[in-house]
């Protein structure tokens, strides 16, 4: 006994306790001490959204150190931006966060754009915009639809997935695909507004606003929800902008930034919208549920943008820029950098280009990514069911993190 | 299971045998909730209520290996990830089946030239039995998958002596409401006749 409490001991400090009302001497300690475990997250799990790989110490249900392990999903990213030529790399960028396609066709393109030196017809940056926010309303319904999964509400999945079923079948309308959409090219979009799609979005937003007073009542109210979110998992505003938390994590901090407010691009500064921010209208500020409602909140901004868009938009006009020539299409020499709005944060693309058809580099800041970079600091000393509901609410995409 | 499925006799009576063993393993089939990439999110849109998988018995998402037997490879494999996918096929209880959905498990997808990480096909560590092609596949195109798995198990023999892939079940007269949307009188195409030398390296 005592050569095994020494060797014990040596390994890690000792838990002494002596419990109230032992009739023995105070000299002689019982030992009750737990030991470090160490369990793996992942990488198939259901609630890691993806093939992310956390090694998680706990003591008790106690998390006392986390540690995400990345590269699941590695898919040469970068290095196919240098091998394929920018037009071709287009289809890829849907790829990154396939929950947004639309977005990251749009990063890129801006990205394109701004070191070709391309201007854009108005009537495709109208277009643009539809498509653009109709695509974050359906990556932010799986957003919310998969954190009651990940919380063991079955049900509001499937009322997500309805809405997310229209959006889709809409954009299928537009460009063909359900998923990856290879929509916005450079210079403009694929294919002008089908007759008769516009009055078919105005009909599904009128919809879906109702549906979603309808999904607040069955997950953002819902008592056990809010249990399981409000008080867990809170990034300070300070945190947040030291690990460059962007999007929804960071506003639901109560940080009002968003790029389409503080540099618009496409043709943001004609819209009127609010930026929500988290309050801390159930726990503190910069809780799990602060950062589910910043997105809920969202949603009805994109519905708002979506119509001014479709009012402001003129009948008719040019969708493709003129001087682009896509089966030679060669960029300026120079280099760029455009950050726009994804669902998920500032998604950036950094592109040098030396004056060929591909670029000479190709690098993307993927919101994602600086998100999950939180999850050391911000696990330890939460519960280990608390894992779950932080990796949940801060909605990370792998393809994006490991690119 | 060997040593038994071997020393019966050819009778009718295995025939029928077989059929209710696989009518149960095809309308059964468990998944196992396994999202790589792009695929997994149409193959939950399979799982949720427009295109609702569980019509074709094959709705049951498992989070475990150990309670399923389908296993959809829902994305691109790359080399680290490989690893994990033959260990799970490995925790995975007999009999148990692949489908490789998407266009990079089925041959390296989109990411077939430059790719440098990515492992090109599934089929070089997993045995697939359906190959679901599309980038991502849409949901139909996976219920045709379940369907079609669902008639290769039905073609399958349990007890019934006979050469593998070559199932007849012409003397048995099944009407197709007896066994639900499966037809039974599936014809398995004949193996082609491989190259002796390669057939017997590999």
């Amino acid at each position: 006994m005592a050569d095994a409490m020494t060797s014990n001991a040596a390994s890690a400090p000792a838990k002494t306790l002596l419990l109230p009302g032992d009739p023995r001497p105070p000299d002689l300690h019982v030992d009750v001490r737990t030991q470090e475990l160490q369990i793996n997250m992942g990488p198939q799990h259901p609630s890691t959204h993806g093939v992310l790989r956390v090694a998680i110490w706990v003591d008790g249900e106690i998390v006392t150190r986390a540690e995400p392990d990345i590269g699941y999903l590695h898919r040469c990213a970068e290095k196919i931006g240098e091998s394929v030529s920018c037009i071709q790399y287009v289809p890829y960028t849907d790829r990154y966060d396939y929950l947004a396609a639309m977005n990251n066709n749009l990063g890129y393109c801006l990205a394109v754009e701004k070191v070709a030196e391309v201007e854009v017809p108005e009537k495709a940056q109208y277009v643009r915009t539809v498509a653009v926010e109709l695509n974050r309303i359906a990556s932010h319904l799986m957003a919310v639809g998969t954190y009651g999964l990940d919380l063991g509400a079955f049900t509001p999945f499937f009322y997500a997935f309805r809405e997310r079923e229209e959006i889709l079948r809409l954009l299928e309308w537009i460009c063909g695909a359900r998923l990856t959409y290879n929509f916005i090219r450079i210079g403009g979009v694929m294919r002008d507004m089908p007759a008769g799609w516009a009055a078919d979005v105005r009909k599904f937003l009128d919809v879906f606003e109702e549906r979603l007073d309808e999904f607040n009542d069955l997950l953002t109210h819902n008592h056990i929800f809010v249990g399981r979110t409000a008080n867990v998992g809170v990034i300070p505003p300070d945190m947040a902008i030291r690990y460059g938390l962007t999007g929804p994590n960071l506003r639901g901090s109560g940080l009002r930034y968003d790029l389409r407010r503080e540099q618009p691009y496409l043709l943001y500064d004609r819209f009127q919208f609010d930026v929500p921010v988290g309050t801390g209208l159930k726990g503190q500020v910069g809780d799990c549920w602060d950062r589910y409602w910043v997105r809920v909140l969202e949603m009805r901004e994109c519905v708002r943008i979506i119509r001014q868009a479709l009012d402001q938009m003129p009948a008719t006009g040019e969708i493709m820029a003129k001087n682009v020539r896509h089966l030679a299409f060669k960029s300026k020499p120079g280099e760029g950098y455009f950050g726009i709005e994804n669902p998920r944060g500032e998604l950036g693309y950094y592109l040098i280009s030396d004056g060929g058809a591909n670029s000479y580099r190709s690098r993307i800041r993927a919101p994602s990514f600086c998100s999950l970079s939180i999850l050391e600091s911000m696990l330890p000393g939460t519960m280990l069911a608390d894992a779950v509901a932080i990796i949940g609410s801060i909605d990370i995409v792998l393809g994006e993190v490991d690119r | 299971m060997g040593l038994f499925e071997r020393s019966l006799p050819d009778v009718q009576l295995f025939k029928i045998a077989d059929l209710a063993v696989n009518w149960g393993r095809a309308s059964s089939l468990w998944p196992m909730t396994f999202g790589i990439a792009c695929c997994a999110i149409e193959m939950m849109a399979v799982g949720a209520a427009t295109f609702d998988m569980d019509r074709f018995g094959a709705g049951a998402f498992r989070a475990t290996p150990r309670q399923a037997d389908l296993m959809i490879v829902a994305g691109t494999v790359n080399a680290k990830m490989a690893l994990i996918v033959k260990r799970l096929w490995d925790q995975m209880p007999e009999p148990k089946y692949v489908m490789a959905m998407g266009a990079c498990t089925v041959g390296g997808g989109p990411y077939w030239k430059h790719g440098y990480n990515v492992v090109k096909g599934i089929d070089k560590f997993v045995p697939v039995d359906v190959h679901v092609p599309g980038c991502p596949p849409r949901p139909e195109a996976i219920i045709e998958g379940v369907r079609f798995l669902q008639r290769k198990i039905m073609a399958k023999r349990v007890l019934a002596k006979g050469a593998e892939g070559t199932p007849d079940f012409t003397g048995i007269s099944v009407s197709p409401g007896t066994v639900g949307i499966l037809e039974p009188t599936v014809r398995m195409p004949a193996p082609p006749a491989a190259p002796a030398a390669e057939g017997a390296r590999a």
